[in-house]
């Protein structure tokens, strides 16, 4: 057998700028490695010295796909340190905004950027001429999902109305009525994209390994909830650094990270093998359509797991509007004093690619003296080679062409995000 | 551009940002449908496979941060004949050039301590200061309707002059209440308006995302902002908002750091 060595320069259909490299030796594999190779942009180092509502402000700056749980993040960091509540109205409408932003980046995710493999098409758009139905259907999705965010935040890419404290500006219920419509008919398009994915063929690949993300006793934890690993580790947030711990390998000067084992996957297959009992019934309905069942240990079922949680967030904002919609807004429940003080907080959501962490410092006057940030992407690094690794020798009696388009699949699956690129660096 | 019987190549690229605005332009939805009539997209790594060796217009989003990407900016503008900055962080830096304040040194050390070596990193600087761009989508992030209308006018081979007039004019055309009127600051009177002003209508302030408007009066900005005035009137609206030096620095910095650089910048004392 020759040696082979594939390189995959800027792996397409992703988030950011990431390389695949292979090295075949002899017919076995000697090296892999998904290199992250993304502009750094140093928000950790600029966010210094910023008041805390500039801090937030900025913070959904790190992504325009994770906008929402970048400022939410930061949020809860900065609430949290200055001992600050929000209203339980507020909490609804955050929760909101997140469905919006999941079911928007994961509808991204599960059409533009995954299905072109399977449909072989270049990109979605290109699969318009063969079946446009299909195409416009991804649209749609979208296109309520980022309806939602309109109603709740302005945008779903950098949301304006979500502040420390609550938000500055509430919509009436007026509109909310349309959008309950919208929402509900979606609920036809989730189950024909199960179909539609019914009809892939989705490689067996199983690896075992831990799974983290948050989980709150009264509801599938998405805003809220304590920090857990399948391998039965549960911690509040702001204990995050007893479990996560980052580190850097000798070949690279990417930060990865480990909890109880070497590696760990956070994202949507994550929350459901983790949260599977708290979906709610339209998704368990969805699930079982698809085929999930839990614990799957199977990282290309990451995109149906997607699938699931957009049928959960469906049906919870629509459950949040009707409440809305029963109890009216009201707008004094909104914007909650704040008066900054020295001192730290932890903020962890379930950002779409899984669970995020923001820690702030800030002054007496609320002024920021340090912060970190732990991204869902770059937890997920080290699990990510582990896979390659266990996954390439299945593959490697095939042509290099093909290898390289099983690999690039295996690395979409997990719907990387490297575009926020803080503590993700190039390999030298 | 090719000859008048091919659909223009149209390629995405991207340099230091969130994506966002890109993002954006898939909001397009169903006129991308359309627009796909028109043009032939070539290159666009984040939703589509495979890589063009020439194209007839470019869209850049994102800052320019490290040496090897002013070659390849310089290289796409050998290629394209049209380029577009955009965003804000392509057009004039935005955030990204806030990391400008430190040394280079200082900024990798702080967020990759001992591995800080393995980088590169230049002073963050907007596309446009390193090649010529034909047209400037302004925004953090980019806004739907002048995506659209900027594609237009590319089709057309029409300008698309950029707006200059304050926020604020979008503002009062959306009735929503001043800023300034709930004792807050807004970079409305000075920021480029083409936005709709939606940070306003949605409760929030303007940061200034889409840089300062041509002839923005800064220095007038700041006097009104601190306590220097010796006008009554103008002393009653300062004692308001009352603000320092260094918080009015940090409000004009926010997205516009290289702008003011090339401008007059509110010095401190």
């Amino acid at each position: 057998m020759t040696d082979t060595c594939i390189h995959i320069h800027h792996l397409t259909r992703v988030e950011g700028h990431g390389d695949i490299t292979v090295r075949i030796r002899n017919g076995s594999l000697e090296e892999v490695r998904f290199s992250v190779v993304e502009a750094p942009r140093f928000f950790e180092a600029f966010l210094r010295d910023r008041d805390y509502n500039e801090v937030t402000h900025l913070a959904s700056r790190i992504c325009g796909i994770c906008a929402v749980s970048h400022r939410g993040a930061a949020l809860k960091a900065t609430e949290s340190a200055f001992d600050s509540e929000i209203s339980d109205q507020s909490l609804l409408l955050r929760r909101l905004a997140f469905h919006g932003e999941i079911l928007s980046s994961h509808v991204l995710h599960i059409y533009f950027l995954a299905a072109p493999d399977y449909l072989g098409v270049p990109s979605l758009l290109h699969w318009a001429k063969r079946d446009r139905d299909t195409v416009l259907r991804a649209m749609r999705l979208k296109q309520t999902a980022y309806d939602l965010c309109k109603w709740v935040i302005g945008r779903h890419t950098h949301p304006v109305a979500m502040n420390v404290g609550g938000f500055p500006f509430v919509h009436n219920t007026r509109q909310l009525a349309p959008l309950r419509e919208a929402l509900v008919a979606s609920m036809a398009d989730i189950r024909d994209t199960v179909s539609l994915f019914n009809s892939f063929s989705i490689p067996t690949f199983e690896r075992d390994t831990e799974y983290i993300s948050l989980s709150h006793p009264d509801q599938y934890a998405i805003y809220d909830g304590d920090i857990v690993s399948s391998e039965g580790t549960k911690i509040p947030p702001r204990q995050y650094r007893d479990i996560i711990h980052e580190y850097i390998v000798p070949y690279s000067t990417a930060k990865y990270a480990r909890a109880n084992r070497p590696e760990y996957m956070v994202g949507a297959l994550a929350r459901v093998n983790n949260n599977f009992g708290q979906l709610s019934p339209f998704a368990r309905e969805i699930a079982d359509l698809a085929g999930l069942t839990v614990p799957c240990f199977n990282p290309f079922m990451n995109t149906t797991a997607q699938i699931v949680e957009c049928a959960h967030c469906l049906e919870d904002s629509v459950q949040i509007i009707d409440r809305l919609l029963e109890t009216g807004i009201c707008v004094e429940d909104e914007q909650t004093e704040i008066r900054p003080c020295a001192g730290g907080g932890v903020g962890a959501v379930e950002a779409p690619r899984g669970i995020l962490f923001h820690e702030y410092e800030y002054d007496e006057k609320g002024k920021c003296l340090s912060a970190n940030l732990v991204i869902p992407t770059a937890q997920n690094l080290g699990n990510l080679e582990a896979d390659m690794r266990a996954f390439t020798p299945g593959v490697l009696h095939q042509e290099e062409g093909a290898i390289a388009h099983a690999l690039e699949m295996l690395v979409r699956a997990y719907d990387p995000c490297i575009s926020c690129s803080t503590h993700v660096v190039r390999l030298e | 551009m090719t000859n008048k019987h091919q659909k223009p190549r149209v390629a995405f690229f991207d340099f230091a940002c969130c994506e966002g605005c890109q993002l954006t332009v898939l909001q397009l939805e169903d006129k991308l449908l359309e627009l796909l009539r028109h043009v032939e997209v070539v290159e666009w790594r984040e939703a589509m496979s495979g890589q063009a060796d020439s194209y007839d217009i470019a869209f850049c989003e994102g800052s320019i941060t490290r040496e090897e990407d002013v070659d390849r900016v310089k290289k796409i503008r050998e290629t394209a004949g049209t380029l577009v900055a955009l965003g804000s962080c392509a057009a004039i830096g935005c955030h990204n050039a806030l990391k400008n304040r430190w040394s280079m040194e200082e900024v990798r050390n702080v967020v990759y301590g001992n591995g800080s070596v393995h980088f590169n990193t230049i002073p963050a600087r907007p596309i446009a200061s390193v090649v010529k761009t034909d047209y400037q989508i302004l925004g953090c992030p980019a806004s739907l309707p002048e995506i659209d209308r900027v594609i237009k006018c590319i089709l057309t081979g029409q300008k698309y002059p950029l707006p200059n007039q304050p926020v604020c004019v979008e503002c009062k055309l959306n009735d929503t209440l001043c800023v300034f009127e709930k004792g807050e600051v807004c970079l409305g009177p000075v920021t480029r308006c083409g936005c709709n002003a939606i940070c306003t209508a949605y409760g929030d302030a303007c940061h200034g995302c889409r840089g300062l408007m041509d002839g923005a009066n800064l220095m007038a900005a700041v006097k009104v902002l601190t306590a220097e005035q010796r006008h009554p009137i103008m002393d009653a609206v300062a004692r308001r908002y009352g603000a320092s030096r260094e918080e009015i620095r940090s409000w004009f910095t926010l997205y516009n750091g290289p702008e003011l650089r090339m401008e007059k910048e509110p010095e401190a004392k």
